[in-house]
């Protein structure tokens, strides 16, 4: 394994009582990098990131920083710092108190955390006259901004993000996440960020790791995880997709209920009689009509159609009854869709097989 | 609409405000204005002078005063520092045991205070619980503790533990967790976190805790009585003696003027510094 990442994580235990919250993690983290971890309520992220920066406690396991062995140290004394998903703010101290504390703490000389926290406040582009500013005066953006500054005023190894947009409106949730990833861009620090949201994960990650029940199910970039997933939870984790049960067979054609194949089309590893699945992204989805030129069709009926802004989604009822998205831009949206019978294709490079599933 | 309910406001204030200043504010009143009488009358209709205000100073009354302001604050500081552990357990540590230790505190309300602290001198006198046993059992006595300042002191902490133990508990519920938690991870050592965090975040409980545990210290009476046998007089006892043997009720007025104009300072200063409205949870 890498023994050159900033982070390494070996073996990670976590239970609580009988319950076991994290199986033996194993990460590496380069330095410098955007790092996200994704994964439903309960899949054990929060538990790894209270870790990580040493809220509690490993069961079993080693974390290492560079050359120090870290999962014994307080949280005070790790050189990692987080953004917790409520800010954690001091309501007691001004904006600027806020960004120096960690310098106080370092008993750094007044007049330098001063510097230092205007520096900072113009780095996250809040106006200096914030300085003075109380915690309540400030809006949700300007919050989130300024729990940012105090943890970069740290100046951490590793800067951990606990969900810190969970609990703001779209819109600003939005800008946020590009000036994260411009922020991490300037300032060239490593970002360790945890969501349960795919969308922040994808605008923000040098690579993502998707995590189900205490284990990581794939760690790989965002391109990777979106048009290679490893397993249906991370297919269906990753947005609309459509999963067809194949099965392998000899001549490397795949077989599938409804599905017909092009004579040719030869894409399986699968062993004869091995099943699998076969994905595709409800973008690949075409409304056939010319049926020759797909190399797999089915044929279905239009069960709904939903306006998605800039796209339409179309619901189509498989022969065996199997739910198909279909995603089309407006402007090759269909007339009179309600209950149309159509044919659907799509072309060998566009799917993908997870074998096994 | 406004306008309407800040009359509403102000007509169903208004029972409780005539209660308030007939029963609060009249006998103030009336102390006040004995307290520029001359000595010794029993009415107001006399030319008003300070004579009563000359004694204070004169005959050592003051003495008194500073005795009870000086162990009310000590039996305050105390109470703060040994309340601070037991009422930070209860905001965010004992869980269900926090019923069980506020009922427990909450029944020694139940017995009237200077029963509860004859009750201490039983247990403390000499052959009396611990040192008769002791006595009975390895042949040598000791002295009793009773009737010294300290062990007054030890009464007003044992008294007034209640009035500082809930508003502590109160403040320090109000400390988010994750403040807490997130100074740690900016580097904050413990002794940090709770002078820099805790403490101020917990402010309005330590300010009103304080204030009720010194102002009911300063005015107590029962414990220099009982347990200290009138070592030192407090404030309290020489206005109720002034009132009673005494028969000299300007005397006592101007006393209880003094410590209420002491007191009432206090509290105000105290009370403008806190935002009320946090600790009875009403925060925006």
């Amino acid at each position: 394994m890498d023994t050159t990442a900033l982070l390494r994580l070996r073996g990670v235990v976590k239970t609580f009582g009988d319950f076991t919250a994290l199986h033996g993690i194993d990460l590496d983290i380069e330095e410098g990098e955007f790092f996200t971890i994704v994964g439903p309520s309960g899949s054990g992220k929060s538990t790894l990131i209270r870790l990580l920066v040493g809220m509690d406690e490993v069961t079993s396991g080693e974390i290492h920083l560079r050359d120090a062995r870290i999962d014994q140290t307080p949280a005070n004394l790790r050189p990692t710092c987080m953004v917790f998903q409520s800010l954690a703010l001091f309501p007691h101290m001004s904006v600027g108190r806020n960004i120096e504390f960690p310098l106080k703490i370092r008993k750094e000389p007044p007049d330098r955390r001063r510097e230092r926290a205007l520096e900072l406040l113009d780095l996250l582009r809040l106006p200096r006259d914030f300085y003075d500013k109380r915690i309540s005066q400030c809006s949700g953006g300007e919050r989130q901004r300024v729990a940012l500054a105090r943890a970069l005023a740290f100046d951490p190894e590793i800067l951990f993000f606990d969900e810190p947009l969970s609990a703001l409106d779209y819109r600003l949730r939005k800008t946020l996440e590009k000036e994260l990833k411009d922020l991490h861009a300037r300032t060239g620090k490593t970002f360790v960020y945890i969501t349960h949201s795919l969308e922040e994960a994808m605008v923000m990650s040098d690579r993502i790791a998707i995590m189900k029940e205490g284990r990581f199910e794939q760690i790989a970039s965002a391109d990777e995880i979106y048009g290679a997933p490893v397993s249906r939870f991370v297919a269906e984790f990753m947005g609309e997709v459509n999963l067809f049960d194949v099965t392998g067979s000899g001549d490397g054609m795949l077989t599938g209920t409804g599905l017909t194949v092009r004579e040719g089309v030869t894409q399986s590893t699968l062993a004869d009689g091995r099943r699998g699945l076969l994905m595709v992204r409800p973008e690949y989805v075409q409304f056939a009509t010319d049926a020759s030129q797909h190399d797999y069709r089915i044929d279905g009926r239009i069960t709904a159609e939903y306006a998605l802004g800039s796209r339409i989604q179309y619901q189509v009822a498989g022969p065996d009854g199997q739910a198909i998205t279909v995603e089309k831009l407006r402007e090759e949206r269909i007339a009179d869709p309600e209950d149309k019978e159509v044919t659907l294709g799509f072309n060998a490079e566009r799917t993908h097989l997870i074998e096994g599933a | 609409m406004e306008r309407l309910d800040r009359r509403l406001g102000l007509l169903s204030s208004l029972p409780m405000a005539i209660v308030l200043l007939l029963a609060f504010l009249a006998p103030m009143l009336v102390v006040a204005l004995f307290s520029i009488m001359p000595q010794k009358v029993f009415s107001l209709a006399h030319m008003p002078d300070f004579s009563a205000y000359s004694v204070f100073f004169a005959q050592g009354y003051y003495k008194s005063l500073l005795w009870s302001l000086g162990m009310a604050l000590a039996s305050t500081l105390i109470l703060l520092v040994i309340c601070w552990p037991l009422a930070y357990g209860m905001a965010k540590v004992f869980g269900r045991f926090t019923l069980v230790l506020t009922i427990a505190v909450v029944m020694s309300l139940f017995v009237s205070e200077n029963i509860r602290l004859f009750g201490w001198v039983l247990t403390l006198m000499k052959g009396g619980l611990i040192e008769g046993h002791f006595r009975a059992w390895t042949g040598a006595g000791f002295d009793s503790p009773l009737y010294g300042v300290p062990i007054i002191v030890f009464g007003l902490v044992y008294v007034y533990l209640p009035f500082m133990l809930f508003p502590l508990a109160q403040g320090i519920a109000m400390v988010p967790d994750d403040t807490r938690q997130a100074a740690a991870d900016l580097g904050a050592n413990r002794w940090q976190v709770l002078t820099q965090i805790e403490i101020p975040l917990a402010a309005p409980g330590i300010v009103v805790g304080s204030l009720l545990s010194f102002v009911l210290a300063a005015g107590a009476l029962a414990e220099s009585k009982i347990l200290g046998g009138q070592v030192v007089i407090a404030i309290a006892d020489d206005i109720e003696t002034a009132f009673t043997f005494g028969q000299d009720w300007p005397l006592g007025s101007a006393l209880s003027m003094i410590l209420i104009a002491i007191i009432g300072g206090l509290a105000l200063f105290g009370v403008s510094r806190v935002d009320l409205d946090a600790i009875m949870g009403r925060k925006r």
